[in-house]
C-alpha cells in the first residue's frame, strides 16, 4: 500500500521491485567454456545486473534489458543475443 | 562492484549513463552523497516511490545542483564528517543552466567533486541543442534540414572554464575507459577542493547508434582525437592518456545517426575536413599521438 | 536590554540567537545590512555559523536545501527583485518540507526598478507553500525570528517561514529595541534534530519525481501542514508572550477593535501610522478600529470571520497590487467572507506602492471613504493618492 511521505523521501535501492527485464527483446547467452572471466560484461552492464555466481558471469533476467553492450564487449565472442522466446 | 546503484532504473536499454554512474560510486564508496539535477539520471533512478540509489542522493531543481551540493558541504565540515560530496549531473545543466552555480561554487572552492556526464545534448527533453553539442549535429533545435548542416557553433570548452576557476583537478574521462574513470574519480578525491570530470556518455536515442556499440562508439570518440582524456592539476596538463592507434574522424561519424546528414549533403564534406581539424588540434594541443 | 539600533542589526542579532548552522544570503537593498551584520558576527566569533556567499540568490535558497537535507537549521534573507530570482526554489523548499526561514525586507518589484518599500514581493510568492508573517515595528521581526523556527522546525509543521519586515521603513530605522537574549532563545527554541537527513549510514533518496498518481497527495499533506500551523502560530506567539513578555497577536491582532463601525485591515509597518490616526479619530468619537493580519499565510479565516462581524464597513489598505484583479489582502479577505453570514461593505486601497509614504492624512481619507461606503459602495478598489496629474 503506497503511502506516501512528506519530502518525497524514497527508500535506497528501491528500484528493484521493477523488474526492467520484461523490456527486452534480445537476451544473452553466454558460453561459458568460451569465457575468460574478464568482468568486461559485469563491468559495462548499465544495469549492472551481470554477476559472478558460483566462478560464473550471470545475467540476471529479472533487469537484463536486452542492450546487447556486453555481447559487443565480450573479447572473446563469449556472449550471443538471440531472439527470445516469450 | 558495488551495488550502489542498483537495477530496475528507467535508462534506455544500452545507455552509457548508469555504467558511468555504476562505475563512479565504486571509485567513491559508500561513504558518499550525491546531489543531482534534473535530467536523464534524475528522472530514471527516481520514480516515486523507487530510486536506484544506495547511497544519500538529494534532488532540487534543474540548474542548482552545485548550489545545493555547497551547502551540503558546508554543513558536513561543520559536523566534521569526512563523507565525500559529489554532484552527477548532465551536460544541460552543466554547461548551460547550472553554469552560474558550478562557477559559485567553484569559486568558493567547496570540497565537491562535479561529475558531468556529457551525452552532448538535451536527451531528457529529447535531444535539444546544448553547449555541448558538438559542431553540425543533428538536434531537435539545431536540425540537418534543406537550408541548415546542424549545430553551428563549437562544443563549449567546459574544463578550460573550471580551470580558469582555479580547480585543482580538471578531467575528462570516458565511459569507455573504466579503469581510466574510476583512478580520476580516485584521484579527485584525494585532491581538496573543487574538482571538474567530464565523461563522454554516448547515447544511444538522442545519437542513434547500432545496439549494443555504446561503449564501441565512445571508444571512437577518444580514437580519433575528439574526445581528448587528460588531466590538469592546478592549471597544468598533468597526464595525457595517448592513442595507440589513431582513427580517422569518419569512423566515429559515420556509426551516428546524428551525423548522417554529413554523409549525404553538400557542404558535407567541408564540415567532415572541419572535425578532423577539431581532432587535429585536440592531437596537437594535447599531446595525443607519440 | 533596550538598546537603540538599526533594524537590520536587530534582525541580525536576533537570527544569531537563534543560532543558525548555516546561513547563505546574496546582498540587495534593503536587505544587505542583515546580511552584512550576520557577516561580521561571524566574523568577530559571536556567531558560529557557516556563512556562505553565494553568487545569487537562486544560489542561496538553493544552498539552503543541501544544508537543510543535511541537518543544518538554515537561514537566508532577500527581498524584491532576490525573492523572484528564487521564485523556483521557494517551491522546491516547501515542497521538499525544508523548515528553512528567510526575512523578507519587502521592497517593490521592478519594473520599473524601484528599491523602497511595499509588499508585492512576498504578497506575490503567496501561493509557494512557505507561511508568511508580517511585522509591525522592529521589535516584532526581532521577536519574530526565534519564533519563526519554532513555527518552521515543529515536526508536524515543517513548513519553511517568511518573516516579512518592511524594507528601509523597518530595516533602516533606529529605534530603541530590546534585543533578545541568547540563552532564553535557546531554551524557548530546542535544537534543531530532523528525522531525515543525508547519511550514509541510514541512505535516503530526497527528491523523487512524482508521476500524476502521487502529486496531489504530496501537495495536500503540505496544505494539511498549513492548517495545523494556524495553532501553531498561536501557540508559539503565546510562548513567546509566556517567556519573554511580548505580544504581538497570534494570526491576527486587534486594536481599538471591540466597537468599532469602521474597521481597517491590513498588515506590516503601516499599522504603525493606523494606531496613531485611531487614536486622533478616537478621541474625536469617530468609532474606527483595527484588525492586523499577522499571519498572511495561511490566511486567517475563521479568526478573521470572528473579528468583522460586528462592524459595519471594512476598508483593508495594502501595499500590492494583483494587476487585472485589485489587490491580495483583498481578495483573500472577500473570498473568505462571501461563503459566511457576513454581508459587510468591504472597500480596497492599494497604497504606498514604491515606497510611497502613508500619512495619518491618507488613513482618515480612507476612513472618510469607508463611511461614504456603508451607504453604498461607489468604488470597490482604488489606488489611494494617485497622482492623476503626472498620468
Amino acid at each position: 500500500m503506497l503511502n506516501v511521505r512528506e519530502r518525497t523521501l524514497v527508500e535506497p535501492g528501491s528500484t528493484q521491485a521493477t523488474k526492467t527485464g520484461a523490456w527486452r527483446t534480445f537476451v544473452p547467452v553466454v558460453n561459458q567454456k568460451k569465457c575468460i572471466k574478464c568482468s568486461l560484461c559485469e563491468i559495462y552492464c548499465p544495469e549492472g545486473c551481470v554477476h559472478q555466481v558460483e566462478g560464473e558471469f550471470v545475467p540476471d533476467l529479472d533487469y537484463c534489458k536486452g542492450c546487447g553492450i556486453c555481447a559487443h564487449e565480450c573479447p572473446r565472442g563469449a556472449i550471443e543475443m538471440v531472439l527470445e522466446e516469450k | 562492484m558495488q551495488n550502489l546503484f542498483t537495477p530496475g532504473h528507467r535508462a534506455c536499454a544500452g545507455c552509457a549513463m548508469p555504467t558511468t554512474i555504476r562505475l563512479v560510486l565504486d571509485a567513491a564508496g559508500e561513504n558518499t552523497i550525491v546531489v543531482s539535477p534534473t535530467g536523464c539520471l534524475e528522472v530514471t533512478s527516481t520514480p516515486y516511490p523507487e530510486s536506484s540509489w544506495n547511497v544519500p542522493w538529494l534532488h532540487s531543481l534543474f540548474e542548482n545542483a552545485a548550489s545545493v551540493a555547497s551547502g551540503v558541504e558546508v554543513t558536513l565540515r561543520r559536523q566534521c564528517k569526512d563523507t565525500n560530496v559529489i554532484c552527477i549531473g548532465g551536460d544541460g545543466s552543466t554547461f548551460d543552466i547550472g553554469i552560474g552555480s558550478i562557477s559559485g561554487m567553484f569559486d568558493r572552492g567547496h570540497n565537491i567533486k562535479y561529475i558531468c556526464y556529457d551525452n552532448e545534448a538535451y536527451m531528457n527533453t529529447g535531444v535539444q541543442r546544448s553547449g555541448s553539442t558538438p559542431f553540425c549535429v543533428h538536434t531537435t533545435t539545431t536540425p540537418a534540414g534543406k537550408e541548415s548542416l546542424g549545430n553551428p557553433r563549437p562544443k563549449k570548452d567546459m574544463p578550460a572554464i573550471a580551470v580558469a576557476h582555479n580547480v585543482p583537478y580538471v578531467a575528462t574521462a570516458s565511459v569507455a575507459y573504466p579503469v581510466d574513470l574510476r583512478k580520476k574519480i580516485k584521484r579527485s578525491l584525494e585532491i581538496p577542493g573543487p574538482a571538474y570530470i567530464q565523461v563522454n556518455a554516448p547515447c544511444i536515442t538522442g545519437w542513434t547508434f547500432e545496439a549494443g556499440s555504446t561503449i564501441e562508439i565512445a571508444r571512437l570518440a577518444v580514437e580519433t582525437g575528439l574526445w581528448p582524456l587528460y588531466e590538469m592539476v592546478d592549471g597544468k596538463l598533468a597526464g595525457v592518456k595517448k592513442i595507440r592507434a589513431l582513427k580517422p574522424v569518419e569512423d566515429y561519424l559515420k556509426a551516428q545517426g546524428r551525423y548522417k546528414h554529413l554523409f549525404k549533403k553538400s557542404g558535407g564534406p567541408d564540415v567532415l575536413k572541419a572535425i578532423q581539424g577539431i581532432a587535429q588540434s585536440n592531437i596537437e594541443k594535447y599531446g595525443l599521438v607519440d | 536590554m533596550m538598546k537603540v539600533v538599526e533594524g537590520s542589526y536587530a534582525v541580525a542579532h536576533a537570527v544569531m540567537c537563534c543560532q543558525p548552522d548555516v546561513i547563505s544570503a546574496y546582498p540587495i537593498t534593503p536587505q544587505t545590512h542583515i546580511v552584512e551584520n550576520l557577516s561580521q558576527l561571524v566574523a568577530d566569533g559571536e556567531l558560529d555559523s557557516e556563512f556562505v556567499t553565494v553568487d545569487s540568490e537562486f544560489s542561496a535558497m538553493s544552498a539552503l536545501v543541501g544544508s537543510c537535507a543535511a541537518g543544518a537549521r538554515s537561514y537566508s534573507s532577500s527581498t524584491s527583485q532576490g525573492l523572484a530570482l528564487m521564485y523556483e526554489v521557494l517551491y522546491n523548499v516547501s515542497g521538499l518540507r525544508m523548515p528553512i526561514v528567510m526575512t523578507v525586507a519587502n521592497r517593490a518589484m521592478g519594473a520599473p526598478l524601484n528599491i523602497w518599500n511595499d509588499q508585492q514581493d512576498s504578497v506575490g510568492a503567496r501561493d509557494c507553500g512557505w507561511i508568511q508573517l508580517y511585522a509591525e515595528n522592529v521589535q516584532e521581526a526581532v521577536d519574530l525570528t526565534p519564533q519563526a523556527y519554532k513555527i518552521a522546525e515543529d515536526p508536524n509543521i515543517l513548513t519553511p517561514v517568511m518573516a516579512c519586515m518592511d524594507g528601509f521603513v523597518l530595516t533602516h530605522v533606529y529605534e530603541p529595541v530590546e534585543l533578545l537574549d541568547k540563552d532564553a532563545v535557546q531554551k524557548f527554541l530546542p535544537p534543531f534534530k530532523p528525522k531525515y537527513v543525508l547519511d550514509p549510514k541510514n541512505p535516503m533518496t530526497i527528491g523523487a519525481f512524482a508521476d500524476p498518481s502521487t502529486y496531489t497527495e504530496f501537495r495536500y499533506l503540505q496544505f494539511e501542514a498549513q492548517e495545523r500551523a494556524l495553532k501553531k502560530i498561536e501557540d508559539v506567539a503565546k510562548e513567546f508572550k509566556e517567556t519573554f513578555g511580548r505580544y504581538y497577536g497570534g494570526i491576527i491582532d486587534t486594536y481599538q477593535a471591540e466597537d468599532a463601525e469602521i474597521m481597517i485591515v491590513t498588515m506590516g509597518s503601516v499599522i504603525g501610522t493606523i494606531k496613531d490616526a485611531i487614536d486622533e479619530m478616537r478621541a474625536e468619537g469617530i468609532k474606527v478600529g483595527l484588525t492586523k493580519i499577522r499571519s498572511y499565510r495561511p490566511f486567517p479565516v475563521q479568526a478573521l470571520r470572528n473579528a468583522l462581524k460586528d462592524c459595519s464597513v471594512i476598508a483593508v489598505i495594502e501595499k500590492d497590487v494583483s494587476i487585472g484583479m485589485e489587490a491580495g489582502i483583498l481578495n483573500d479577505l472577500k473570498s473568505a467572507f462571501y461563503n459566511s453570514k457576513i454581508r459587510t461593505p468591504i472597500i480596497g486601497f492599494t497604497a504606498g506602492l514604491g515606497g510611497r509614504d502613508i500619512t495619518i492624512k491618507d488613513i482618515r481619507k480612507i476612513v472618510e471613504k469607508a463611511r461614504a461606503a456603508e451607504k453604498g459602495i461607489e468604488s470597490e478598489f482604488e489606488f489611494l493618492n494617485l497622482r492623476k496629474e503626472i498620468i
